[in-house]
């Protein structure tokens, strides 16, 4: 067991400096030059370029940049925005909480909405409901993320604040500033949530599937139990199992449609800053954005390996 | 080849071709695809290119529906509808393009891992699951905002982050083929490396690579739009996602020009929706396993 955990965590982290040592090659091994293509477009004399290059540390041979960066990202300094001109971990950590907390109370919700819908699906499966939420969870699948939040912010008019997070006049009591970032919240959720528990549904309907023709659900029925006790009590905890992992897989999934919906209704959030950072193009900004949305994806899914090992006994033995 | 080997062939294609047809969802979606394309190749016969210019834009800009121009007018006065017609063009080349590329990555590196084994093969299947797990807009974002702007990059950006799963899928599949006998027959009857994939393992690999194909471009049409619609695509083309772009920045949803809105997106959805149907009829139809089920 502790053999198995220690290669797991030697594997995440072996995956995570690859995270680091991609942004290195990203970031400053294909764009070139980094200070011609910040300064493109300005009238920059050649004086000036050299005391960028010395001040962004690029005047160097690249093995040593890639020293320098990998010590610098390992004590936690991910460089200098050149649009803020602000340290990058310092703009992260402030957008970081509005992005968790959006992302969280929509991957909560999808995934309820979705094991609810998946699991009725398969108990009833062929059903007019079962067709109905299957199909739309298609067409759902298929839509844009962005192009949805645009469609739900055009529909539903001045009834909702069309972007940002809080009213500047709201005041400044637990209460109202609460309620002001929940009604700020109310469409970037609902088109996350549209995106993302389609994945869910179709996950746990198919999971539940594999399970209808078990054997022990028979003995089950044998004793005499009730349709909904046999389902609760039987079927759904063993169908739960792989979709517990999947969804911690599918994180990565929410993590772009974090970008997009953040763009769409300018929340302050960690997808609105890669957006900055990429129309700037501000490249230690998007390098920081890059690695940490990335690492914090491989974490969560080392965490639901483990997740699985503590939930599934079978596994346990193997 | 013999003639009686083509024969088997044709039979075996018109069988699959008549399970396929039997399925409603399938042969929608597949004459979906026939008209979306038909339509595309169309556009330069039967439509003019000025129209898309900017400069010789003369009609009002946000005009609403209207007998002249059916879908309305963009924030610099063209007709929408001649702008998502010209759309589908560069969706549908783009997510082709991005597809093949990352089919082919993800079927060499699936067939090189399991037919090699080894060091190499762990090697490769490490690369493969740190791949898989990156988030591919992530990474697709990365790389298109560090190239030079133009299709190209939209297609490398794509098709370099969207391989892992089809190398897993044509592993898994390789492996399967390869613990049969008749692979070891070849073996030992003197068939190297190249006369056993070519020969043996290909052809039982392709159906699903073509299955999977189908539902990649799906998912590479959407990541287009995407990564257009963060401002990242070829700003000298008309693509759907490059006019969700536009339609954001020059603020369509506070003018309430749903004209503007609605045909882009629902170009997207339609083409993905063909896609997906196309690929789930043709996976139940060459997936036996699959028949009689769901």
């Amino acid at each position: 067991m502790i053999r198995h955990l220690a290669g797991k965590l030697g594997g995440a982290l072996v995956s995570l400096l690859f995270v680091v040592a991609l942004g290195f090659v990203l970031f400053r091994v294909i764009p070139g030059d980094p200070v011609v293509a910040m300064t493109r477009g300005r009238p920059v004399t050649g004086d000036q370029l050299a005391e960028l290059r010395v001040r962004l540390g690029v005047d160097k041979p690249l093995p040593e940049q890639f020293v320098d960066y990998l010590t610098a990202v390992l004590r936690g300094d991910l460089g200098t925005s050149h649009v803020y001109n602000r340290p990058v971990a310092e703009l992260i950590g402030e957008r970081l909480w509005p992005t968790v907390l959006l992302v969280g109370t929509s991957t909560v919700l999808a995934v309820a909405l979705g094991l609810w819908l998946g699991i009725r699906g398969a108990w009833r499966r062929g059903s007019r409901s079962d067709r109905i939420s299957t199909g739309l969870a298609l067409a759902q699948w298929a839509m844009p993320t962005f192009w949805l939040g645009m469609l739900l912010s055009l529909a539903t008019g001045n009834l909702f604040p069309s972007g940002g997070m809080r009213y500047p006049d709201t005041p400044p009591d637990f209460l109202s500033q609460a309620l002001d970032v929940a009604h700020h919240m109310v469409l970037p959720c609902l088109t996350l949530i549209a995106v993302v528990y389609a994945q869910y549904l179709l996950v746990m309907r198919s999971s539940l599937l594999e399970e209808m023709h078990a054997d022990y659900l028979t003995t089950a029925r044998a004793k005499g139990l009730r349709d909904d006790l046999v389902r609760r009590r039987h079927a759904v905890p063993n169908a739960l199992l792989p979709t517990v992992t999947l969804v911690f897989l599918h994180l990565g999934l929410v993590v772009s449609g974090a970008i997009t919906v953040e763009t769409v209704f300018s929340w302050p959030g960690l997808g609105l800053l890669t957006y900055e950072a990429l129309t700037g193009p501000d490249l230690p900004l998007l390098q920081g954005t890059f690695v940490l949305l990335s690492g914090a994806v491989i974490s969560m899914n080392v965490f639901a390996d483990l997740l699985y090992r503590v939930l599934d006994p079978r596994v346990r033995a193997s | 080849m013999t003639a009686i080997v083509w024969q088997r062939r044709r039979a075996a294609a018109r069988a699959t071709w008549r399970e396929f047809a039997a399925r409603r969802g399938g042969l929608a979606g597949l004459i979906g695809l026939a008209v979306i394309t038909l339509l595309a190749l169309l556009a330069p016969l039967v439509t003019d290119v000025s129209g898309l210019d900017v400069t010789r834009a003369t009609a009002r800009p946000w005009q609403p529906p209207s007998a002249e121009y059916w879908l309305g007018t963009d924030h610099n006065g063209r007709s929408v509808l001649l702008l998502t017609w010209w759309g589908t063009r560069v969706s549908l080349v783009v997510g082709l393009a991005a597809t093949v590329l990352s089919v082919l990555i993800g079927t060499v590196v699936g067939i090189a891992a399991a037919h090699f084994g080894g060091w190499a093969s762990a090697v490769l299947m490490r690369f493969t699951d740190f791949f898989l797990v990156l988030p591919s807009m992530v990474l697709a974002i990365a790389l298109s905002t560090v190239l030079p702007r133009g299709l190209g990059t939209i297609v490398l950006a794509i098709g370099v982050t969207a391989w892992p799963a089809t190398a897993r899928l044509v592993r898994a599949q390789t492996l399967a083929v390869e613990a049969r006998p008749f692979i070891e027959r070849a073996q030992a009857l003197g068939g190297g490396h190249g006369h056993v994939i070519g020969r043996h393992v290909l052809p039982a690999v392709l159906p699903l690579v073509f299955v999977n194909t189908t539902l990649t471009v799906a998912s590479a049409i959407v990541l287009e739009s995407t990564l257009s619609f963060l401002g990242l695509g070829d700003p000298t083309r008309v693509s759907w996602g490059s006019l969700l772009h536009a339609a954001n920045v020059h603020g369509a949803v506070s003018q309430r020009a749903w004209w503007f809105l609605v045909p882009p997106g629902l170009g997207v959805v339609c083409v993905v929706l063909a896609f997906t149907l196309c690929g789930r009829a043709l996976e139940t139809v060459l997936n036996p396993r699959l028949k009689g089920e769901r």
